[in-house]
């Protein structure tokens, strides 16, 4: 039996969850002032959200280069844990900005909202800053359980209650393969500690070992699911189409850099590196991913599901820097899921504004004309798509050429000239929408855009990330690497 | 030499009444199954010398979440009953004589003396349920009070869902600029 510790881990830094803390009160916090209704049409809870991502932002940014594992490894203070926090509130941030207008015009104004994405935030946070496979799973719970009742907000709409039903299924299924592959891991090494299974591991290998294989694969499973990977990506267009659009916005862009980043801590920690059997699963999988995400993208007309089917093509990308491995993979893998984010964020973003109250234009056809009635929507949109493309000098094109980099550097041309074509073939349907945009006619009725600050306001930070990390890459690549050599 | 024994019966019986659960076409009679598996897991739980896991996982689940269970499927009545009188009279009879049974074996029990049991071993008494509470709060802290947000989580969920089913119709007629108070809250 384990023996029991001594209490002085009680008496730990509790700086180092500065960020875990303020999330967690922020979200009580809210729930406890409803018992002080607010004015019809008060901002209240989307401010206090705002402000609790500030802090929990600035209690990790404060101490970013402190280096911390407390409770054993349940939780780690690193620069991976400081890079990813700081992403995590960054989207929530985003995303509140993005819900504020979008919630009270479809009728969904209410505090629950902010406190589940407030949670589902600290899930994302404690599952990229565990080293160990309990505290991630719980983690991953305490993300999703927040998303499937976030995706099914808009309880009157079929569609909503469609969406999270689907997601909630598969989800749970998804779990269970997870901790059925976690169970098998420890019955193999003895541990659920990631520094311990490493040290384990570099003891006996278990290579071939049925348990640990069987184990591993289970887990990378559970992960593939998160992050919408084919062939565990059927539930990534229902779930995004019938979510609230800030919701969808939301969950694209935290739910996958939290899936990575969980994948990327276990990979990196426990396996020492990707396992070498894991080499040709995780490139089959990394060509499906791509292939499947584009070529279906191509057929879609609502502009939702084509972001989606367009996210777990971007996914595919990711996985192709996982495949080349090492610190230099990882790096590359942050430095492009950061990208990802903005750019994904402001994408969707545009699709909140579409619309006037209850109204939501979601086909690529509503966007007809749009462009020149609307020049800030029109050029915003035409970046992101830009981005999401992969074109210079946007962000997204340094992403690509980061990754394809690494892959080349580690041999494995077959999948770079794969994602190349790939990117090809993603233009189009991207361009499509900048078609749209400016060379057609709006059929019917032209669509309206809801106006409104905090939307303008994330739009424009999203606009200047997306083009600032196009010309600057290089700080934002430093970073990515410097949180990934810190790795404990 | 007598623990894998017992192991292959329980997890036999647990992967058999597992399958059951899901094959039975009776709601009612899968949730019973249901309680069997829970119950040869907690028989698995105490062969590994983990008492207070096994007790918990006949107390909470077996007793507590499936008694849930089976109240919401009758609750929701999907398992209708299409049989005779006549079942239903042996059915009745066979109950009343369980209970008899029951309560004779009470009594008779009660009423039985029995000896007092050997002195406790000496030493401070440790169990694994001390060992549990020492560790679930200290190296397993973060992770359980994260549970409990997620619990919390789970709550704020269930009563998004739940709450004002009835009546989300009038705000969806407003015009947008009246539409911000949202729906109707708290009518549950």
């Amino acid at each position: 039996m384990t023996p029991v510790p001594a209490p002085q881990l009680i008496a730990l830094d509790w700086w180092a969850l500065g960020a875990v803390i303020a999330l967690s009160a922020g979200a009580m916090l809210l729930l406890l002032l409803e018992f002080v209704p607010a004015k019809p049409g008060s901002s209240r809870a989307a401010v206090l959200s705002l402000l609790t991502l500030a802090i929990s932002a600035a209690a990790v940014f404060v101490a970013r280069d402190a280096r911390r594992s407390i409770f054993d490894g349940m939780f780690v203070h690193d620069g991976f844990t400081v890079f990813f926090t700081l992403l995590f509130c960054a989207i929530g941030a985003v995303s509140v900005l993005l819900s504020w207008d979008y919630v009270r015009r479809t009728g969904i104004h209410h505090a629950e909202y902010y406190v589940l994405l407030l949670c589902a935030t600290l899930g994302m946070i404690v599952m990229a800053a565990s080293n160990d496979l309990i505290t991630i799973f719980v983690g991953l719970e305490l993300m999703s359980l927040g998303l499937y009742v976030l995706v099914g907000f808009r309880r009157a709409h079929l569609e909503s209650n469609e969406a999270a039903l689907k997601y909630f299924l598969l989800g749970a299924f998804a779990s269970g393969f997870l901790l059925y592959g976690i169970a098998l891991l420890y019955g193999a090494t003895g541990t659920t500690s990631l520094t311990r299974m490493a040290a384990f591991l570099s003891e006996s290998p278990l290579r071939g070992n049925p348990m640990f294989v069987a184990g591993g694969l289970l887990l990378l499973t559970g992960f593939a699911f998160k992050v919408a990977a084919v062939p565990f990506h059927m539930w990534t267009p229902d779930a995004y189409d019938g979510a609230p659009t800030s919701v969808t916005a939301f969950m694209s862009a935290g739910a996958k850099a939290a899936g990575f980043a969980a994948l990327l801590r276990v990979g990196l920690t426990a396996l020492g590196g990707m396992p070498a059997e894991w080499g040709p699963i995780l490139s089959a999988i990394a060509i499906l991913t791509m292939t499947v995400g584009n070529v279906t993208a191509l057929l879609q007309t609502n502009l939702k599901r084509m972001l989606a089917y367009s996210s777990i093509a971007h996914a595919g990308y990711i996985l192709v820097a996982l495949v080349a491995g090492g610190r230099d993979g990882a790096s590359a893998a942050l430095f492009y899921l950061a990208v990802y984010s903005f750019m994904n964020l402001g994408a969707f973003g545009i699709v909140t504004m579409l619309g006037r109250g209850r109204e939501e234009r979601v086909l690529v056809s509503d966007l007809a004309g749009l462009g020149f009635r609307q020049p800030l929507v029109g050029l915003a949109m035409t970046v992101f798509m830009i981005s999401l493309g992969g074109i210079p000098p946007t962000a997204g094109f340094m992403g690509k050429v980061y990754v394809f980099k690494v892959a080349l550097g580690a041999g494995l041309v077959p999948l770079v000239i794969i994602g190349v074509l790939n990117s090809v073939v993603s233009v189009f349907y991207y361009l499509r929408v900048t078609v749209a945009l400016y060379m057609q006619e709006p059929q019917g009725e032209p669509t309206e855009v809801s106006w409104a600050a905090p939307a303008v306001v994330a739009l424009l930070v999203t606009l200047a990330l997306t083009l600032w990390w196009g010309i600057q890459a290089h700080d934002l690549l430093l970073e990515a690497q410097r949180s990934v050599m810190g790795l404990l | 030499m007598i623990a894998p024994a017992l192991f292959a019966v329980f997890a036999a019986i647990a992967v058999v009444s597992a399958l059951s659960v899901i094959l039975q076409r009776n709601p009612v009679t899968s949730a019973l199954f249901l309680v069997v598996t829970f119950c040869s897991l907690a028989g698995i739980y105490l062969v590994l010398h983990a008492e207070f896991i096994g007790m918990v996982q006949v107390i909470v689940y077996a007793g507590a979440i499936m008694v849930l269970f089976l109240f919401v499927i009758m609750y929701l009545n999907l398992g209708r009953d299409i049989e005779t009188g006549l079942q239903i009279a042996l059915r009745r009879g066979v109950g009343w004589l369980m209970g008899f049974a029951l309560l004779a074996a009470g009594v008779a029990l009660f009423r039985h003396p029995w000896a007092a049991g050997p002195p406790a071993p000496p030493g401070p008494p440790v169990g694994n349920t001390q060992a549990i509470g020492l560790l679930l709060y200290s190296r397993y802290l973060f992770p359980f009070e994260v549970t409990s947000m997620l619990l919390l989580v789970a709550m704020v969920g269930v009563v998004v869902i739940a709450r004002g089913r009835r009546a989300p119709g009038p705000a969806a007629d407003l015009p947008p600029g009246a539409a911000t108070g949202a729906e109707p809250r708290g009518d549950a």
